[in-house]
């Protein structure tokens, strides 16, 4: 409909057009709002989606691990009476997850789960001539793994391949044991030795774990740990990452095993993220409080600097609804024109962003962009806001008696 | 004249207070009563404080009486709500007040426009073309585009004159349209309207203090201190 408030729109864009610097401070404090709510909510959805990548790139999103050992008490308690039992923690030895084989193929069945990889994990020694460093063993499929830590994208020297006797050691394990790719090491863990041809380098994003771990076939880790047959744990990773808490809690409950998802080996990262999330949204309904007041404060002022034409616009048969909508509609536009803005300079902001703050290696640190939907949702409800910063100034100039105001 | 049989305009005992139920209230018309049909030209005059503004607000719509009758086309006034007030206001009234209200934002041929507007969201060319006749016959065919602080005090009459006519309201009312004028200014606003009226037929009630003016209309209703002190025609006080 061409004429649809068509009354309006011109009053409201001539009423603004004739505030001038009224007009365009509050255009600008809203272009202001917007562009910080736009670039901090890019900012930290950039920040939070790196460290998730980060971190979850190189772990399980949910891990299965056999029941730790217990104590239990040596004699039952009898009823009416009360034991003052004094216990020692058992030592933790490593040990199978009892039928894991059987238990894969169920995980792998369900639809949350994108992939499942056996692990058997233990401590030992790495040799080479006179140097020896202690280790973290993993023993896996290749192939199951990959899909859990993308473990072929981290190679930096070498191709990625666990034959019988071969192995992928951290970069900086290597550097310290002096190793290149196709040297051979040797392992010892309690009595048993064996040896191995590095294949690979990876680099797992951590220093401490690339001097630590060394990754061979699940068989040659299940001999030297002494768990023929047995895994230690099951890596899975899922499909959608924040579904681990609830699926975690679902398998504890159905199965005799310790189950622990991403967030709960990750306690501190979690509240941290939390935290982020919750100071971003606070500074968004800070600024939303501030651009409504701003908007509200100069259309009271331009009620009052008006109510002359009000009355005349009433005197020659406008409603009050008409006038009502009058100035909601200069909300909405002054909200919709300071929201473009907001959101151009916020695009500038994050252009300058990633132009000027780079890591060490010369590359931005972490990819920021502003989404069109994260644009989008953030101009509307500017927008929104503008009209309802106008309700009261336009519920005003709807009451103005047009008898009073034309007396003046 | 046409045959039907109740006035333009009626109004029967009308009584209007300001601040209703508060210690400082006062009555500024007590009792007013006096009918206008249509094609009159009426002047309204008295002293100063006397409530003539009152009185033009209280048959503009623009203010409710307190008590008594107002009718419009035979249709009492005192039950509508104020968006009964607004449409009939739409409908049946033209506004010319003293201080020229024209909008300060808008062109001399806007602020003609602005009836329609308000009316359908749209100004279709015929009535582009009617304002712009309109602002013709005030003689301002040249100022069309002016912004009303571009232009003097008796062309910007002459706007909110055109700006009254233009929908052709069966009647117009004026707030001391020439008060603010000089004498010339003054004369020739009161011809223009005189020859709006010869030509639409249209009612007028003008407030006026100018006795001369007064004399030009065709009736004179004299208030004094709230009360109708005299309503005559122009013709029985010449006579
Ligand atoms: N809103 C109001 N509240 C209270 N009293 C009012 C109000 N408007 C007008 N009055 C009073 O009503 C009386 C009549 O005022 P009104 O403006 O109608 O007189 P007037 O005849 O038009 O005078 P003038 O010739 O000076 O324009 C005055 O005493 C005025 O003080
Ligand atoms: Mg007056």
């Amino acid at each position: 409909m061409l004429n649809w408030l068509g009354f309006e729109r011109r009053v409201a864009v001539r009423f603004l057009r004739e505030g001038r610097m009224q007009t365009v401070l509050i255009i600008v404090g809203v272009a202001a709002g917007v562009a910080v709510v736009a670039y901090i909510s890019a900012l930290i959805t950039g920040l939070q989606r790196n460290t998730l990548e980060k971190t979850l790139g190189a772990q399980a999103h949910v891990t299965v691990s056999a029941l730790d050992d217990v104590v239990l008490p040596a004699r039952p308690p009898v009823a009416g009476s009360t034991a003052l039992v004094q216990t020692q923690p058992r030592v933790q030895r490593p040990r199978s997850i009892a039928n894991w084989q059987s238990l894969v193929p169920v995980l792998e069945a369900m639809p949350a789960v994108a992939a499942v990889s056996p692990m058997v994990s233990g401590a030992g020694l790495a040799q080479r001539g006179e140097a020896s460093k202690s280790i973290a063993l993993m023993g896996v499929d290749l192939d199951r793994y990959d899909r859990i830590v993308r473990l072929r994208s981290k190679v930096v020297q070498g191709e990625a391949r666990l034959g019988p006797g071969e192995g992928i050691i951290g970069r900086e394990l290597a550097e310290d044991l002096g190793v290149r790719v196709g040297d051979r090491i040797s392992l010892v863990t309690g009595t048993i030795t064996d040896s191995l041809r590095v294949t690979a380098l990876v680099d797992l994003g951590v220093r401490e774990l690339n001097r630590r771990t060394v990754i061979v076939p699940l068989r040659a880790a299940q001999s030297l740990v002494g768990l023929p047959g047995g895994a230690t744990g099951l890596d899975l990773a899922l499909v959608d990452v924040w579904v681990a808490q609830r699926l975690a809690s679902d398998l504890s409950q159905r199965f005799p095993y310790k189950i622990e998802s991403w967030q709960e080996a990750n306690s501190q990262l979690v509240s941290a993220l939390n935290a982020q999330s919750v100071s971003t949204a606070l500074i968004r309904g800070v600024v939303m409080v501030v651009v409504v007041l701003g908007i509200a404060s100069v259309l009271v002022v331009s009620v009052v600097q008006k109510q002359r034409e009000i009355g005349i616009l009433r005197a020659i048969g406008a409603t009050r609804g008409q006038m009502l909508r009058v100035f909601l509609l200069q909300g909405a536009i002054v909200g919709a024109l300071g929201s473009t803005l907001g959101v151009l300079l916020a695009v500038g902001l994050i252009k300058a962003f990633t132009t000027f703050v780079r890591g060490s290696d010369g590359l931005p640190l972490f990819a920021i962009t502003l989404a069109p939907s994260l644009a989008l949702t953030v101009a509307g409800i500017a927008t929104v806001c503008g009209v309802l910063a106008a309700v009261a100034p336009a519920r005003r100039a709807a009451a103005l008696d047009p008898a009073q105001a034309i007396r003046m | 004249m046409t045959a039907n049989a109740s006035p333009l305009i009626e109004l029967a005992g009308v009584h209007k207070s300001y601040n209703l139920g508060m210690p400082n209230e006062a009555e500024v018309l007590h009792g007013v009563s006096f009918a206008i049909g249509r094609g009159e030209f009426v002047a309204l005059i008295g002293p100063s404080g006397s409530g003539k503004s009152t009185l033009l607000n209280v048959v503009g719509l623009l203010e409710r009486l307190t008590a008594g009758s107002y009718r419009i086309q035979g249709e009492e006034t005192s039950g509508l709500d104020d968006a009964g007030l607004t449409l009939r206001r739409r409908a049946v009234l033209g506004f010319v007040f003293q201080f020229h209200h024209l909008l300060p934002a808008f062109s001399a041929l806007e602020n003609v426009t602005l009836p329609a507007l308000m009316r359908e969201g749209r100004v279709t060319s015929a009535q582009h073309e009617r304002a712009r006749a309109m602002l013709a016959a005030v003689g301002l065919e040249n100022d069309m585009n002016k912004r009303p602080g571009e232009l003097s005090g008796g062309m910007q009459q002459r706007v909110a004159i055109a700006r009254a006519l233009v929908l052709e309201p069966p009647l117009v009312l004026a707030d001391e349209p020439t008060g603010n004028l000089d004498r010339a200014s003054s004369d020739e606003v009161f011809v223009l309207m005189r020859r709006m009226h010869a030509e639409l037929h249209t009612s007028f009630l003008v407030v006026t203090h100018d006795p001369r003016l007064a004399a030009r209309c065709d009736r004179v209703i004299e208030l004094v201190d709230g009360s109708i002190e005299s309503d005559r025609s122009a013709s029985a006080a010449r006579a």
